[in-house]
């Protein structure tokens, strides 16, 4: 794995039907229309000098170092700002422009300092490669009357420095900024020589920057700079992999230095964000060689006892005793487990290849369950198959986005992105979210409608935008005869025009002007491509699948589906939300979501597993904890989750967790579910293995291993020991292997193979015969169930409601710095953003309770109690309340209830009824929460401990 | 497992499927339980029913005599 750094064409890359040839240096050359002479010249080999370009942005022309002649034109035009036209002759190397380069250069490295040797970019500095390039020996300018040199350095951002003192002042930065993160936090100050980089307000940590590292990637000198390289040196390796967070599964260079991490790099080759990343990807990846990562299996008799260090083999055997022991106490479905969303495919499958084929029954389910299940269901109902219908890029393509129920600039940064990218072209933005979320204002980007809906009826908020089409005469009605089932249509369409619908008589439960409803259902329907996306706040609630085939309905109406820059799409929480659902981790579903009852997918499997499966659906994770409690469900293996913070009433929780008593948890760290575990599997971080992530755009992309695992085994084969000591005799000697029998058994995935991922990148499913490349966008002339299938959605309010005793009601979301229970993140300079959750009240209720920002508050509803700190703000309407539950000590899941989605028991995290008032210290659950804290996490190290 | 969340749970579906031909209701509610709960989990709520069903929706409690 030697270093090469990223390709760098110097000016974006173009994409357009039309070529044209040039003649560069003597060699023709052809290119799509619209590239530069410089990108022209680089895709022939030739790299032209130039300073202020870079491929990530736009060309800027202020340099004047990439100058060329071109025959039959006057001067020496910038080869970053001319664009390549058929016939044209170009010379790139003559004495005027050498001559011109090098006075362009003497005049910059006299503003620079010359401390080259010693400087944290030596080696990976533009300015220095230029200089060589056109062969600077001499600065006839001396190196007095500097500007720069003297400048500040700001170090305020944990991960990356800012030297002004070798700031050449090309403006990458403040470009990369604006044009790829669309923040805009920095600016240029200043005229002339006297010209600056500045943050708009503040330091870098707190002005409006949000560390997603773009400036970092684009600046050519050491001005902005990774403290890693600052610290440890320039990289001499690099491993393509894919970012273990969110949903939208970036591409990244892991560079290296040996095994060990130097920082991570957005791939330009990422098909996912194309050379961007997010604070978390970017920065956040030292969690895995945290001080805290549990590196030994451990084993106890009780929860009470401290752990006990063991051998990978001792955990084995005692595990697989336990679990048989269990069985032939209390019966074969007495046991089951909980597949990882943060998990590779590979992981995944044989987790559920464990529990299918080795404990013999289907008690498995995965964290999509408390996420994204009703997204499966709505989805498969109404198309036929449980995912998202486009690629990211789509996105470029839309004239009007409907956003609902998703904060992307903080739970999926580099979708929004491209999203904001997108709006400032002037697509429109329609917002339906309780909360002001960044989106609906933030530089550049105003939304054109704010639906303000009251937490818990989207339904009927869905049901009056399709009410508007229907009774407006808005209905595609070509698209919907052709592509739709028609009989279910027309009962729809009967139904979703009926007076209850409509946006006035649904008014009284959105609290949305029914005014505004029209015009954004309008704007919606009238528009040439409209897409939807969507978050938990769609699928979190009691109508999460109604709400999902109610946004399906509104998509098939007003012929948004099929087709770039439309569609219908789940924004995934976690990296594997999507890779977990697809490798059959629903207790009803084998992968490629096909019921356990079909015959005929049940004998392809048993034949290939040699094992019998069973016809009936198994356990879902609250119905294993509530069979827990019930006293018939004793031993749970959870990999990668900790349901014990990021599920819904922990106290309910941890009741099914101590009634067991076989809980194995297989993590990285002593997690709030290891506190009621008798088994610790050490887990390993993603740089720890090879494998495959599937993001919401059905991308399956690469994880590859960077460094061994700390634990001496990788997830994948955890799971092997643990099978084979059950007696299951499996063996695989890569996760390669692992994915070739995926292959074999998914008809969605059967062009799947690593051979190809290596080859193409990433691929999306379905990537089979029909589709050997993979499918960016689905259901194109067909849906996938064959017709379009209309659902009625009756808008049915929860039963989860306000009154005198709770009169506010609690929502709950994510932030950008941290990620889900925090377990990585928390353990990072994350927390210089967000080292606590708080709680979002608007100022009328504040006022009414006399509460500040700051004051300590107790949070309180009918399933318990929990304190944090508030925060006084209009982002959350009155009568809504607002927190994250990324740390454990906040517990904010103590307050959340057992209400769940009709179909799919996702529960209902955005809906609860409470109260706040003023406390004056912990709530009896965190007091108590805090001596087991210490109680249930002792270790006695040492004794028998080895590999 | 407690019988009023298997009540609350069952009536959830039936209501999600009340716009339906009472027929069609009854057999897409039917299916649904087949479906996703676990075979325990339907014999808890026939048990429930056979004990008089109370809390439970007509529909849903027409729908387990369908299982
Ligand atoms: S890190 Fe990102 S948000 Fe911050 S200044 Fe740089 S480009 Fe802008
Ligand atoms: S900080 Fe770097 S990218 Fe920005 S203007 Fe200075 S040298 Fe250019
Ligand atoms: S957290 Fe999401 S947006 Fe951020 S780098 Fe990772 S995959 Fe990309
Ligand atoms: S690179 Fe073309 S003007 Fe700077």
């Amino acid at each position: 794995m030697g270093f090469s750094k990223d390709f760098d064409q110097g000016t974006p890359v173009v994409t357009s039907a039309e070529q044209v040839t040039l003649t560069i240096d003597g060699r023709a050359v052809t290119v799509a229309k619209g590239t530069s002479v410089m990108a022209a010249a680089a895709q022939a080999g030739t790299q032209i000098p130039r300073l202020c370009a870079t491929d990530l942005v736009k060309a800027f022309g202020s340099c004047r170092l990439c100058l060329v002649e071109i025959d039959g034109r006057r001067g020496t035009p910038a080869s970053c700002t001319t664009p390549a036209e058929q016939g044209m002759v170009v010379h790139t190397q003559t004495e005027r422009l050498t001559r011109l380069r090098r006075g362009v250069m003497e005049l910059y490295v006299s503003d620079h300092p010359l401390d080259c040797l010693t400087c944290s970019a030596n080696g990976d500095c533009e300015l220095q490669d230029m200089a060589g390039a056109v062969g600077l020996r001499d600065v006839r300018y001396g190196q007095a009357g500097q500007k720069h040199r003297t400048g500040p350095k700001d170090e305020s951002n944990p991960y990356f420095t800012f030297d002004s003192s070798k700031c050449i002042v090309c403006s990458r930065c403040v470009r990369a900024c604006e044009e790829v993160q669309g923040t805009f936090a920095l600016t240029i100050e200043g005229r002339g020589l006297e010209s600056k980089v500045a943050t708009g307000t503040g330091d870098f940590l707190t002005s409006e920057c949000v560390s997603c590292g773009a400036c970092v990637q684009a600046c050519p000198t050491a001005t902005l700079n990774e403290k890693s390289v600052v610290e440890l040196g320039t990289p001499t390796g690099v491993v393509e992999t894919t970012c273990a967070y969110c949903g939208v599964g970036c591409g990244f260079r892991a560079e290296t230095q040996g095994d060990r991490v130097v920082r991570m790099v957005p791939s330009k080759r990422g098909q996912a964000n194309e050379g961007h990343s997010c604070v978390k990807g970017r920065f956040a990846w030292g969690y895995a060689t945290h001080q805290d990562r549990v590196t030994k299996p451990m084993i106890r008799a009780r929860i009470t006892d401290p752990w006990r260090e063991v051998t990978w083999a001792e955990a084995f055997a005692h595990t697989a005793k336990e679990l048989r022991r269990i069985q032939e106490t209390y019966g074969k479905d007495a046991i089951g487990g909980i597949t990882s969303s943060r998990c590779t495919n590979e992981e995944v499958f044989l987790v559920q290849k464990l529990i299918r084929a080795g404990f013999g029954n289907n008690n498995v389910d995965t964290c999509a369950r408390v996420c994204h299940s009703p997204t499966g269901y709505g989805l498969k109902q109404t198309f036929g198959t449980s995912a998202g219908t486009q690629d990211f890029k789509s996105v470029a393509k839309a004239d009007v986005v409907l956003l609902i129920g998703a904060n992307p600039t903080d739970a999926h940064p580099v979708f929004a992105s491209r999203l904001k990218r997108r709006l400032r072209e002037g697509a429109k933005l329609i917002v339906a979210d309780p909360r002001r979320i960044e989106l609906v204002r933030t530089p550049h980007v105003e939304a054109a409608h704010h639906l303000a809906l009251k937490p818990g009826t989207n339904v009927a908020l869905i049901n009056a935008l399709a009410h508007v089409v229907v009774t407006e005469g808005l209905v595609k009605k070509d698209y919907v005869a052709e592509r739709c089932e028609g009989a279910d249509f027309e009962s729809w369409a009967r139904f979703i025009a009926s007076e209850v619908n409509s946006p006035e008589a649904m008014e009284l439960h959105t609290g949305v002007p029914a005014a505004e409803v029209r015009r954004a259902a309008r704007l919606y329907a009238t528009a040439k491509n409209a897409a939807i996306y969507y978050g938990l706040g769609v699928t979190e609630h009691s109508q999460g699948s109604t709400m999902v085939m109610g946004m399906a309905n509104l998509a098939m109406a007003t012929g948004n589906i099929g087709r770039d820059g439309v569609g219908v799409n789940p924004l995934r929480g976690q990296n594997n939300v999507q890779g977990s659902c697809d490798m059959g981790s629903f207790p009803h579903e084998l992968s490629g979501y096909r019921h356990v009852s079909d015959d005929a997918t049940r004998e392809l499997f048993e034949s290939l597993w040699g094992a019998p499966l069973s016809k009936e659906p198994g356990l879902r994770i609250p119905n294993m904890l509530d069979e827990a409690v019930g006293g018939r469900f004793k031993g749970l293996y959870v990999q990668g989750e900790d349901i014990a913070q990021s599920d819904p009433n922990t106290r309910h929780v941890v009741a099914g967790l101590e009634a067991m008593e076989c809980v194995i948890v297989h993590d990285l760290f002593l997690n709030e579910t290891a506190k009621y575990a008798h088994v610790f599997f050490p887990g390993s971080s993603f740089l720890e293995k090879d494998g495959t992530f599937t993001n919401a755009e059905r991308r399956i992309s690469r994880v590859r291993k960077v460094m061994p695992p700390r634990a001496g085994l990788s997830d994948w084969e955890v799971t092997l020991g643990l099978a084979n000591a059950l007696g299951m005799n499996l063996s695989y000697s890569h996760p390669s292997e692992v994915m070739d029998e995926i292959a074999r058994l998914t008809p969605t995935f059967t062009g799947v193979s690593y051979a190809k991922l290596d080859a193409l990148g990433s691929v999306q499913w379905p990537c089979n015969d029909k589709a050997p490349l993979g499918t960016p966008i689905m259901h194109v002339d067909r849906f996938v169930r064959g017709k379009g299938r209309f659902m009625l959605t009756e808008f049915i309010p929860t039963q989860e409601r306000t009154g005198p005793r709770f009169p506010l009601l609690l929502t709950t979301g994510r932030i950008l710095s941290q990620y889900n229970v925090g377990a990585q993140t928390a353990r990072t300079a994350n927390v210089a953003w967000h080292d606590e959750d708080v709680l979002e009240v608007h100022p009328f209720d504040a006022e009414n309770r006399g509460l500040r920002s700051g004051d300590l508050v107790l949070l309180e509803s009918r399933a318990g109690e929990t304190t944090l700190r508030a925060v006084v703000t209009e982002r959350v309407p009155p009568g809504v309340v607002y927190t994250t539950f990324h740390h454990a000590k906040t517990a904010a899941n103590v307050v959340t209830t057992e209400y769940s989605d009709w179909a799919t028991n996702c529960p209902e995290y955005k809906v609860t009824a409470v109260q706040v008032a003023k406390a004056t210290g912990p709530s009896a659950f965190q007091q108590e929460d805090r001596r087991r804290d210490v109680a249930l996490r002792q270790v006695k190290r040492g004794a028998d401990a080895s590999r | 497992m407690d019988s009023n969340k298997l009540v609350h749970m069952a009536n959830q579906i039936a209501l999600a499927f009340r716009l339906q031909p009472r027929d069609e209701a009854v057999k897409l509610t039917a299916e649904h339980l087949k479906a996703f709960w676990s075979p325990q989990m339907r014999q808890e709520l026939q048990a429930h029913v056979a004990a008089g069903g109370a809390g439970l929706e007509p529909l849903a409690k027409d729908a387990v005599a369908k299982l």
